[in-house]
C-alpha cells in the first residue's frame, strides 16, 4: 500500500508543481491521475521514487517512509517500484533483453552488469515477462529498431522484472498513436490485475481513463482537486479539473 | 513454441571474436612496450625521483626576464598575424581550385594536391626546410604557419564552397555574368561568413603552432623556450609554459568568441 | 488615372534615389575594421627581421635543396623500417595511455557526471593545460625525466591527448539522453551501474570514433618528436638534415607523406563505419 501525504514540491524557478497532495493506492488497486499538462502528475510520480526530491510531506511504501531514506536504502525502495515512462526511456543502443534485464541492475555486481552475466533464473523471467507483453522473439533486437508501442512494452517488460511492489506509470501513452494507446493501456492495467501489483497512473487522455480506471484521482495546480468513480466524472468535475474553459476541457470532454 | 531460456549478451563488435581478440592483442602490445621500453621499477623510482628535482627547480617560476618573454611573445603574436593575413590571401584562390563544383579537373587536381602538401608535414618539419631557405628567424617561422594555412584553411574552405546552393549560382551564371562575378556574386556571398570565422580560428591555431616551431630557429617563445630548456633554466621554463598557457588560452577563447558574434 | 509606367521605368519626376550596401554606421565600422587590421598586418610585418638579401636568395635556396632531394636516395630505405615502426608504435602507445587517463577526466569534466565544482574546474583546468602545451614541449620535459627515447616521446603524445580526448569524450558526454539514465535510475541501480548500463552505451560511438581520430592525428606529431630526441623518424630525419644527406631527406620525407595519409584514410574509413 502506498500513502502520499502533505506532499509538497517547488522547483528552483520557483513553480509550485506539489501543494500539498494525499493520496492511497491500496494492494491490488490501480489508480489513475489526470489533469491538465503542468498540474504536477509527472512531478507527483517522480517525487515517489524521489527520481525529484519532495521537499515537504510523507511517502510510505508497506509501511517504509521513502522521504527520509540516505542513498543505498533509497535504491533498495527503488527496487520495488517499477517505473513506466512516457517517452519510453529505453537504452537506445542496447538489445530488448539488456532493457528488460536493467530491471535486474540492482540484484546484481558491477562486474555482471558490465558483462551482462545476469543469473539465469532473472534470463528465465525476462523470456516468459517478453512473452507475455507479446515481444516473443526479439529479444537481440536493438531498442532503436522497434515501433513506439513495441518500445513501450520493453519498458513495461523492464518494470516488470522488477517484481516491483507497485507501478509509477507517467503518461505511458502519450507517444503512441490512439490505437496503440489503448492496446497498451490494456496491457498495464490487465498485468497489474495479474500479478497483483498496485498501480499509480497518470494520464492525460480521459476518454482512456473512462475506459480502464476503477478510482481517478483529479490533480490542478498541485493539489488535489477531485477523486471517484469514473462516472462521478461529470462535465462539473472536469471544469473544476481542467479551469472552467479551453481547449483541454474542450478534449477532456470528446 | 517455446524459447529455450538462453540469452548470450551481444557484443559490440562486429563479429564476436573480435572483442576478446581485441583485448588480446591490446594485452600483448603493452607488454612487448613495457619489455621492449625497459619500463620496470628501479627505472620508474629514477624518473619519478628526477621529476621531483625538476619540479623542485621549476617551482617558483622565475619572470625576473619578462623582456626577453615578452619579445618572445610579442614575436609570436607577430608571426601569426601576418601568416593570417598572408594565408587567407593565398588561402581563398587555393580553395577554389580545390574546390569540385567550381573549378576544372586539372586546377582541382593541382588545388587538391597544394592543399594535402601543406596538411601532411608537420609544422616543425616545414620549418627546417624554410630556415634552410630564408635563414634563422621568425620570417622563416611566419612562411611555415602560411604554409600550414595552405593545408587547413583551403581545405576547410573548400569544402565549404562544394556544399553551396548551386540554385543560387546558377541565377548568378543566367544573366550572362562572367566566370569572376559569378565567383564574386553567387559563391563569395554563400562562403564569406566562413571566410571569416576561419581566418579567426586559423590565428589561433597559428599563435599555438607560432609557440613551439622555434625550436628549430624559426622565431617566437619557443626559441625563449628551447633556449631555457638547453639551459637547464627550469624556473624560467616554467614561466614561459605558463605564460604560453595563458596567451594560448586567450586566443582560442577571443576566436571562439569572435566565431559566435559572426553566426 | 491612366494606365501605370512600365514599372522598370525610372519615373522621370521624382529626386534619384540613392542605393548604398551599408548603412553609415556599417560603414564606419567596416572602415575601422579595415583599419585596425592594416594596422596590425604592418606592425606584424615589422617584426619578421627580413633579410632582403636573403629572402633574394630563397629561391635559389630551395631549387637547390629540392634538386638535392630527388632524386630520393633509395637504398636508405632499409634503416627507416624501425623508425617508422617506432613512429607508429609512439603514436599507438600514446593514445592508448591518453584513452585511459582521459576516462575518468572526462566524466569530471562533463557538467551533467562531474561530481562537484571543484571536480569539474580541476578536470578543466588539466585539459587546457594539456592542450595549450605542444607535444614538442611535452617531449622535452619528459626527455629531462626518463631519458631521450620512445618512452619520452609515448608519453609526450599521452598527456598532450589527455586535453583533447577528454574535451570531446566531455562533449559526448554531456549531449547524452537524460531520459534513458534516468530509467536506470529509477530501476534502484548503482552510481556505477547506472554509469555502465546507462551512459556507457550511448557514447559508446562517439568515443571509439575520438580515439581513432587522435590515433590519426598522433601518427603525424610522432613523425618530429625525434627532432628533440624523443624517438621515431623524425631522429633519423634530423640527423640526415644535420648531416646534409639532402637525398635521404627526401626519401624519409617521402614515407612520411605515404605513412600520415594511409593513416589519415585509415582512420576516415574506420569513422565513416561507426554511428
Amino acid at each position: 500500500m502506498l500513502e502520499v501525504s502533505a506532499l509538497a514540491k517547488r522547483y528552483p524557478t520557483g513553480d509550485e508543481a506539489l501543494r500539498g497532495v494525499s493520496l492511497t493506492v491500496g494492494n491490488d488497486e490501480v489508480v489513475f491521475v489526470i489533469g491538465p499538462s503542468g498540474a504536477g502528475k509527472s512531478t507527483l510520480i517522480r517525487c515517489i521514487n524521489r527520481l525529484v526530491e519532495p521537499d515537504a510531506g510523507s511517502i510510505t511504501l508497506d509501511g517504509l517512509e521513502i522521504t527520509t531514506l540516505p542513498p543505498a536504502d533509497l535504491r533498495r525502495a527503488r527496487r520495488q517500484m517499477g517505473m513506466i515512462f512516457q517517452e519510453f526511456n529505453l537504452v537506445e543502443r542496447l538489445t530488448v533483453m539488456e532493457n528488460v534485464l536493467s530491471g535486474r541492475l540492482g540484484y546484481v555486481g558491477l562486474w555482471q552488469a558490465w558483462r551482462r552475466r545476469f543469473p539465469p533464473e532473472d534470463v528465465a523471467m525476462a523470456f516468459a515477462t517478453l512473452r507475455r507483453v507479446g515481444l516473443d522473439g526479439m529479444e537481440n533486437k536493438r531498442a532503436d529498431a522497434l515501433s513506439g508501442g513495441q518500445r513501450q512494452r520493453v519498458g513495461i517488460a523492464r518494470a516488470l522484472v522488477q517484481r516491483p511492489k507497485i507501478l509509477l506509470v507517467d503518461e505511458p501513452t502519450s507517444s503512441l498513436d490512439p490505437k496503440t494507446s489503448g492496446a497498451v493501456m490494456a496491457l498495464i492495467t490487465e498485468l497489474a490485475d495479474e500479478e497483483r501489483i498496485p498501480a499509480l497512473i497518470n494520464i492525460h487522455d480521459v476518454p482512456l481513463a473512462r475506459r480502464f480506471a476503477r478510482r481517478i484521482i483529479g490533480l490542478s495546480a498541485g493539489q488535489v482537486v477531485f477523486e471517484g468513480p469514473p462516472a462521478a466524472l461529470d462535465r462539473a468535475a472536469l471544469g473544476v479539473i481542467y479551469g472552467g474553459a479551453g481547449e483541454e476541457l474542450e478534449g477532456a470532454l470528446a | 513454441m517455446s524459447h529455450v531460456a538462453v540469452w548470450r549478451p551481444p557484443s559490440p563488435w562486429p563479429a564476436r571474436w573480435m572483442g576478446p581478440g581485441v583485448w588480446l592483442a591490446l594485452a600483448a602490445f603493452v607488454a612487448w612496450n613495457v619489455w621492449n621500453l625497459e619500463v620496470d621499477a628501479a627505472r620508474v623510482a629514477r624518473g619519478l625521483a628526477r621529476a621531483g628535482t625538476v619540479f623542485g627547480r621549476a617551482v617558483p617560476p622565475d619572470f625576473h626576464r619578462w623582456e626577453l618573454l615578452l619579445e618572445g611573445i610579442v614575436e609570436s603574436l607577430q608571426m601569426a598575424t601576418l601568416s593570417t593575413a598572408l594565408g587567407t590571401v593565398l588561402g581563398i584562390p587555393v580553395a577554389i581550385m580545390a574546390a569540385r563544383n567550381v573549378a576544372p579537373l586539372p586546377v582541382y587536381a593541382a588545388g587538391r594536391g597544394i592543399v594535402s602538401l601543406g596538411r601532411t608535414f608537420h609544422e616543425i618539419i616545414v620549418a627546417i626546410i624554410l630556415v634552410k631557405a630564408v635563414g634563422f628567424g621568425p620570417l622563416a617561422g611566419m612562411l611555415t604557419l602560411t604554409v600550414n594555412s595552405l593545408g587547413f584553411f583551403s581545405k576547410l574552405l573548400a569544402e565549404q564552397i562544394e556544399q553551396i546552393d548551386r540554385g543560387q549560382v546558377e541565377a548568378v551564371r543566367v544573366t550572362g555574368a562572367g566566370r569572376g562575378a559569378v565567383l564574386l556574386y553567387g559563391v563569395l556571398p554563400q562562403v564569406l561568413p566562413r571566410i571569416v570565422g576561419l581566418t579567426v580560428y586559423q590565428w589561433d591555431i597559428h599563435l599555438r603552432q607560432s609557440t613551439i616551431i622555434g625550436i628549430v630557429g624559426a622565431g617566437g617563445i619557443g626559441t625563449t623556450l628551447y633556449n631555457s630548456f638547453s639551459r637547464y633554466d627550469y624556473d624560467f621554463t616554467l614561466a614561459i609554459l605558463l605564460v604560453i598557457v595563458a596567451i594560448v588560452s586567450l586566443g582560442e577563447w577571443v576566436s571562439a568568441w569572435a566565431r559566435r558574434r559572426i553566426q | 488615372m491612366g494606365a501605370p509606367p512600365h514599372p522598370v521605368t525610372p519615373d522621370p519626376i521624382a529626386a534619384p534615389r540613392v542605393w548604398t550596401r551599408h548603412t553609415p554606421a556599417q560603414t564606419a565600422g567596416r572602415v575601422l575594421l579595415r583599419v585596425a587590421s592594416a594596422v596590425a598586418i604592418v606592425w606584424a610585418a615589422q617584426g619578421m627581421g627580413v633579410r632582403w638579401e636573403w629572402v633574394a636568395d630563397s629561391p635559389t635556396q630551395l631549387a637547390d635543396l629540392f634538386g638535392r632531394m630527388l632524386p630520393p636516395d633509395w637504398a636508405f630505405a632499409g634503416a627507416l623500417v624501425e623508425p617508422l615502426f617506432q613512429t607508429v608504435n609512439i603514436a599507438t602507445l600514446g593514445t592508448a595511455m591518453a584513452v585511459v587517463l582521459a576516462c575518468p577526466v572526462a566524466f569530471l569534466a562533463a557538467r551533467n557526471t562531474t561530481l562537484n565544482r571543484v571536480s569539474y574546474l580541476a578536470a578543466r583546468l588539466l585539459i587546457v593545460v594539456s592542450r595549450s602545451v605542444d607535444s614538442l614541449v611535452w617531449a622535452l620535459i619528459f626527455i629531462i625525466i626518463v631519458g631521450p627515447g620512445s618512452l619520452a616521446g609515448a608519453l609526450a603524445v599521452a598527456v598532450r591527448s589527455i586535453g583533447f580526448v577528454s574535451k570531446l569524450f566531455a562533449e559526448g558526454i554531456e549531449e547524452i539522453d537524460r531520459g534513458q539514465v534516468e530509467a536506470v535510475t529509477a530501476t534502484g541501480a548503482g552510481r556505477l551501474h547506472v554509469l555502465f548500463y546507462g551512459i556507457v552505451p550511448q557514447i559508446r560511438p562517439v568515443f571509439a570514433g575520438v580515439c581513432v581520430f587522435r590515433w590519426d592525428i598522433n601518427i603525424r606529431e610522432s613523425t618530429v618528436l625525434g627532432i628533440v630526441g624523443a624517438g621515431g623518424i623524425g631522429f633519423v630525419l634530423n640527423t640526415a638534415i644535420l648531416g646534409l644527406e639532402w637525398a635521404r631527406v627526401g626519401l624519409i620525407l617521402l614515407v612520411i607523406l605515404g605513412v600520415v595519409a594511409l593513416s589519415e584514410v585509415g582512420s576516415a574509413a574506420i569513422r565513416r563505419r561507426l554511428t
